[in-house]
């Protein structure tokens, strides 16, 4: 492996480590940037933030579950450069300081580099900014006043110079595969298929920092770019299996807003800047929160083996628990869905609204002409081995009229399209009742009666 | 002055820039690292141990089990239960079992994962019933406290309030896991470098392991990320592991727990189940209450004891009972050992009675602050003025203007219908463990909060917008505290510093308190610079040392700055009174009217610079340092009879919480939190309103979201915070309003101040009935909620369920 890439304004060249050296490592224990702090060393907690930036933006991410490869060509920010390089303060640090923002100092740093990097991009909303950096101290009332203070500030111009100096860094070739085109993918993966692909390492990463697994053959699809593009076609949207959570986020917030809304409160910042649409299917994960919605918006899935393409609707990709209709050397190259979709709602029932899995995830997109309902789609994720449809519930919806009681017949039906497990998360006999009621709340929703806790202000 | 300012944290512009250091970021030349292989199973008997592929694996120097270290050092706080790695037997899943020492932390921990272990696995006790059914617990019987006639007042009481209230525990989640270093010195002396709350502690732990004086031994503590009173026992096992690695190997050692394997290994806040048994009047006046405590305690004593006595001694809250007794059960089980966590037991008792409040105004129909505040203790601060109104037929039966409670059952006396036994005026009531209530100010407190936060027309508003909304119910409730400050370990009331002064003016502070984020050094530092009338800045905040400062106290109960101000200030003092008496005889004045101010020392008309006067007194060799020292005055405790002064004084609290649940879900956020906290004097005002913004937020945090769930087979699933979910950014209340209370203690504390560590947490408890509200707002009137902890949208939506009578 040979990676090149910028670090707090200074190219750096790594070579001869294995492919899933994390960059948190890397900082602390070769370079002596002990600003970055493991907290909990698997993307949760944000006391290990950077700033990551190349040509499409700066953006934060989390180094204990970003491995070196990754940044090849780009450039990386740590705590210790977002001061001026003659230490002067970055308003974000001193409003931390002014407003009280730091208590143990330990989750600080994180902190401090998302701070400054919704900062530099105009981000106002401190809390979906700052959604995946845990404090314990503070209660986050005077770091979010300090982000309010600096929020008045200009940005300083040292925190622009990345963009340019990753525009004009020459990183030249990465050893470690790193494809830059979904042919060259497609063929070197045929030839591999025992690989791992890595795109945002946010579920891979684990492997690694938890269940220390040695992976190899890795490929990094960073660099194909022609599956990171989203297209506007014939009504359709076409997602390609490369696009963050974060610009697909972007690309629906208004067009379909409760999916939007709903990956506001997917995972966090950090993780839906790495994490791709792609991986989320392909993880396979019985949650996941994207293919229910997706599920539910009549997805089309688009596979590819070699030269080999093919289309499937997304929720028969999922067989059973962990195993997808997946061939030797196939892999997800993208996905489709309607562009507008006015009836979906997507409801996420988890312990705490922001960065957590779901309990239980609710999708229902039922067409209503004339009073009676025509068309339904419902689809959950928590609620069996995969993310599944409601289809006994959406029989007993199909074509009665969109009633109350047909709601609760459809609410019955439920119990048999389901066998929920108890976990951690929650037990089954919740799960199944809050599957019944998500879909009592949607028929709520739509008659106008407010529903969410989290449009209720003080 | 400094003392009293609003100053950032001490070390906020190292925060902020990276600088800060935290022990995993010493470089330390020539480190090994080292990880534990742990238990996977909760009872059983080792009948095998294979390390042959640990030892093995890449990187490996040593490995270390029960057959290398013949003299298996302890790692327990208490009762010498808890042996640094498993001899024999396994207690439960995560217990350490070998210590792997690599040449890098990932090569410790890939190594420790491939242990064979085997086991004759024996029953485990994982709950409480199991443990009551096996007679499983620590001290012989339980605890059992008692004042007046419980059982007689209840059984004469109008109506009988029982029931019984499933406590959840919580995790520490400090953001900087466990970590020590340890450097071996010449002479076979060893340097550690711990994040522990008790460096005095684990020096006496790694001297002990490693045979030697505490003399030998030197602890250093810069700071931690976070202790919560999760570092004040459980950093132990890493400190000894590394010393004993150390003193193996001749090299320093260095280890860190993964995240995950923290979660698993140490202790976390002790869950419980609360009995509860009350006789009520019609207004809801607690006659006679009976609490039974089932603590889980896991499976070494650790803290446990002292935290099941806090739960007691916090069983009242501000509430007076007169006939009350509590029956505290510590059960030994097969689970990580239940240890110190920021109240320490406190908020368990609290959150009991709190309950039974709650449980008392439901049942019998009144507003539960109405109720809450005619169970008040009597107000002290203006006599006859601000007591609650009493029946006025049990005025008679009192004896008058005595000192003493009249427990009139206790002398055979039948109890009269109603009674509440309220003293005259001027009679102080005691607490459940007989000491007087002499600083209740909870009238005056909960009646301005009550008015600040406009808690009875968003009372009636609430109502309302509940009457409009089918889905969404929105609830409120006010709940007070009253905290008693001081270790009720009375020895442990006591602390030491170092202050010096050199030459050129600059000073250097040490004392036995660590900072742990909470802004001791900070506080500190302003009261010895206020006593030589010097900016803070010209204080050097220097490192806990054991080698500095000994025989010091866990930095716990609350009681930092009240113990190590109160010493600062005394070594400062005497320094300042040389310096006086020096100043004094060139100008043939009393050293009394020397004055120290604004960086100046004054006498007659002459203002020296303090630098000058330094210098002076150094070349006319008047010594620049010394120690200081204070005990906490007034304290009397027998803990077994349980009688006495536990506490040199209270801190008070109250906060309104609103909350909004989802009656379909669950699902539920809290809306607004007004806080009115009494810190008496502040010594720094920012300072303490973060420490109760934080605390609160981490309270509600304990009582909503933070659920701990512990499978079949005794393993922890919530073991990451991917599964153990603490309040993020946006659970904060949208509308956090904080005050503080602004009044001097009555007690000679350190600038009149109130310690601020652990009181505010239990504000949290707010949440779990305002909850409880808007719970009941889903029903009729006809079923109490009985809303269990933690309250998960789950278990929000279970009570809906009762409520609703589904």
């Amino acid at each position: 492996m040979s990676v090149a890439f910028l670090l707090n304004g200074t190219p750096v060249r790594v070579a001869g480590e294995a492919p899933t050296r994390t960059l948190l490592e890397f900082l602390r224990e070769d370079r002596g940037l002990s600003g970055t702090k493991e907290g909990c060393n698997e993307g949760d907690c944000g006391a290990c933030t950077v700033m990551v930036t190349d040509a499409e933006g700066s953006r934060a991410l989390n180094a204990c579950i970003l491995f070196l490869p990754q940044l090849h060509g780009k450039a990386v920010r740590t705590v210790e450069g977002i001061a001026g390089p003659s230490g002067e303060m970055h308003p974000v640090q001193a409003a931390m300081v002014s407003q009280h923002g730091s208590q143990c100092g330990f989750c600080t740093p994180g902190f401090v580099v998302s701070m400054a990097v919704a900062h530099l991009n105009g981000d106002r909303v401190h809390d979906d900014a700052l959604a995946g950096n845990l404090c314990r101290c503070t209660g986050y009332a005077p770091i979010v006043r300090a982000a309010e203070v600096a929020a008045g500030e200009p940005v300083p111009e040292w925190m622009r110079t990345d963009r340019a100096a990753v525009a004009a860094f020459a990183a030249g070739e990465a050893g470690a595969f790193r494809p830059e085109g979904s042919d060259e993918l497609a063929e070197w993966y045929l030839a591999h298929p025992e690989a791992v692909l890595v795109a945002g390492a946010t579920d891979v990463g684990l492997w690694v920092t938890k269940q220390l697994r040695e992976l190899a053959p890795v490929a990094f699809l960073g660099g194909v770019k022609d599956l990171q593009a989203i297209e506007v076609q014939g009504g359709q949207l076409h997602v390609g299996t490369g696009v963050t959570i974060a610009a697909l986020r972007e690309a629906v917030k208004e067009r379909i807003p409760s999916f939007g809304e709903m990956l506001r409160r997917f995972a966090s910042a950090q993780v839906r800047n790495a994490a791709t649409i792609g991986g989320n299917i392909a993880n396979g994960s019985p949650i996941g929160d994207g293919p229910p919605a997706l599920i539910a918006l009549g997805a089309t899935l688009h596979l590819r083996r070699g030269d080999e393409m093919r289309s499937i609707p997304l929720e028969d990709f999922f067989l059973e628990y962990r195993k997808q209709d997946r061939r030797t050397g196939e892999f997800v190259a993208g996905v489709s869905f309607p562009e507008q979709a006015p009836a979906l709602r997507c409801y996420k029932v988890s312990k705490r609204f922001d960065q957590d899995i779901s309990a239980v995830c609710g999708c229902f997109n039922v067409t209503v002409e004339g009073g009676v309902a025509t068309a339904a789609r419902i689809a959950f994720g928590g609620m069996a081995g995969v993310p599944k449809r409601a289809l006994a519930a959406e029989a007993a919806l199909l074509g009665m009229a969109w009633s109350e009681a047909t709601v609760e017949a459809a609410a019955a039906a439920m119990a048999g399209d389901f066998t929920p497990l108890s976990d951690m998360r929650a037990s089954a006999g919740y799960r199944m009742l809050t599957a019944q009621n998500l879909l009592r709340r949607y028929f709520h929703e739509l008659n106008g009666v407010g529903v969410s806790v989290l449009e209720v202000l003080p | 002055m400094s003392m009293g300012k609003a100053l950032p944290h001490d070390a906020a512009p190292l925060h902020v820039t990276g600088q800060a250091r935290y022990i995993d970021d010493l470089s330390v030349a020539n480190a090994l690292h080292l990880a534990f292989g742990l238990s996977t199973v909760a009872h059983g008997e080792i009948t095998g141990i294979d390390l042959s592929a640990v030892r093995a694996a890449p990187g490996v120097v040593a490995v270390l089990s029960a057959e290398d270290l013949p003299e298996m050092p302890d790692c327990s706080p208490s009762a010498e239960d808890e042996p640094l790695l498993a001899v024999g037997r396994v207690h439960y899943v995560g217990q350490p079992v070998f210590l792997v020492i690599a040449d890098s932390h990932l090569a410790a921990r890939k190594a420790a994962r491939l242990g064979k272990i085997s086991y004759r696995e024996l029953p485990a006790l994982l709950t409480v019933d199991e443990a009551l059914a096996a007679d499983s617990r620590f001290e012989g019987g339980p605890v059992i406290w008692a004042k007046g006639d419980a059982a007689g007042a209840i059984s004469a009481a109008p109506q009988v309030v029982e029931g019984s209230f499933e406590v959840g525990g919580q995790e520490h989640f400090y953001l900087e896991g466990q970590v020590a270093a340890a450097i071996p010195q010449e002479g076979g002396d060893m340097v550690v470098h711990s994040s522990t709350q008790h460096p005095t502690e684990v020096q006496h732990k790694v001297a002990h392991a490693l045979h030697l004086p505490m003399s030998a031994v030197r602890v250093e503590v810069r700071r931690m990320g976070g202790g919560f009173g999760g570092k004040e026992s459980q950093g132990n096992a890493l400190a000894i592991a590394c010393a004993v690695a150390a003193r193996r190997t001749g090299r320093p050692c260095r280890m860190r727990y993964d995240r995950d394997d923290d979660m698993v290994i140490t202790g976390k806040r002790h869950d419980l189940r609360i009995l509860y048994r009350a006789g009520v009047d019609e207004q809801g006046r607690i006659l006679g209450l009976e609490f039974t405590h089932l603590f889980r305690c896991g499976w070494s004593q650790d803290l446990s004891l002292p935290v099941a006595d806090r739960a007691m001694l916090h069983a009242d809250n501000c509430y007076h009972l007169p006939h009350v007794r509590i029956e505290s059960h510590r059960l030994k089980t097969n689970t990580c050992s239940a240890t110190a966590y920021r109240g320490f037991g406190g908020p368990q008792g609290m959150v009991g009675i709190e309950r039974v409040l709650d449980h008392v105004a439901f049942v019998v129909g009144r507003e539960p602050l109405e109720v809450r505040r005619a169970n008040f203790y009597r107000g002290m601060a203006a006599p006859g003025g601000a007591s609650p109104p009493g029946p006025p037929e049990d005025i008679s039966a009192k004896m008058k203007g005595g000192s003493e409670e009249v427990d009139l059952t206790s002398r055979g006396a039948a109890l009269p219908v109603g009674s509440h036994d309220l003293p005259a005026d001027g009679a102080v009531q005691t607490t459940p463990y007989h000491m007087p209530v002499e600083d209740f100010i909870g009238h005056e407190l909960v009646a301005e909060l009550e008015r600040t936060s406009d808690y009875r027309a968003r009372k009636a508003e609430i109502a309302a917008w509940n009457a409009g909304s089918p889905v969404l119910k929105r609830g409120i409730a006010l709940t007070p505290v009253k905290f008693g400050i001081s270790f009720t370990l009375t020895w442990l009331n006591q602390a030491g510093a170092l202050v010096h002064v050199y030459q050129d003016g600059s000073i250097a502070l040490n004392h036995g308190g660590t900072e742990m984020g909470q802004g001791l050094f900070q506080k500190v530092a302003q009261v010895t610079a206020s006593v030589f009338g010097l900016d803070v800045g010209k204080v050097k905040i220097t490192a806990t040392d054991t080698g500095k400062v000994p025989n010091t106290s866990a930095t716990a109960a609350s009681s930092g700055s009240d113990l190590n101000g109160m010493a600062a200030k005394a070594a400062a003092e005497t320094i300042r009174a040389r310096l006086a008496e020096f100043i004094a005889e060139k100008h043939q004045a009393e050293p009394s009217a020397v004055t120290f101010v604004d960086g100046t020392v004054r006498v007659a008309d002459a203002v020296y610079e303090w630098e000058k006067v330094v210098a002076w007194a150094y070349q006319a060799r008047v010594s620049l340092s010394s120690t200081g020292y204070y005990a906490t005055p007034k304290i009397v405790w027998d803990r077994v009879k349980g009688t006495g002064r536990p506490f040199f004084y209270f801190a008070y609290s109250a906060a309104v919480t609103e909350v909004v649940i989802d009656r379909l879900t669950g699902e539920n956020r809290v809306l607004r939190a007004d806080l009115l906290h009494d810190t008496g004097t502040s010594l720094n005002p920012a300072i303490d309103i973060g420490q109760i913004e934080g605390a609160y937020v981490q309270g509600v945090g304990w009582l909503t979201t933070e659920e701990l769930v512990w499978d079949g087979k005794g393993r922890l699933a919530t073991h990451a915070p991917s599964t153990y979910k603490i309040p993020a950014c946006s659970d904060r209340p949208r509308d956090f309003r904080v005050k503080l209370w602004g009044k001097p203690n009555r007690e000679d504390s350190v600038g009149k101040s109130k310690a601020v560590g652990e009181p505010p947490f239990m504000l949290g408890i707010s949440a779990l009935y305002a909850l409880s509200d808007a719970v009941a707002a889903c029903g009729d009137g006809g079923v109490y909620p009985a809303l269990d902890a933690p309250a998960t949208a789950e278990r929000v939506l279970m009570a809906v369920r009762r409520v609703e009578g589904v």
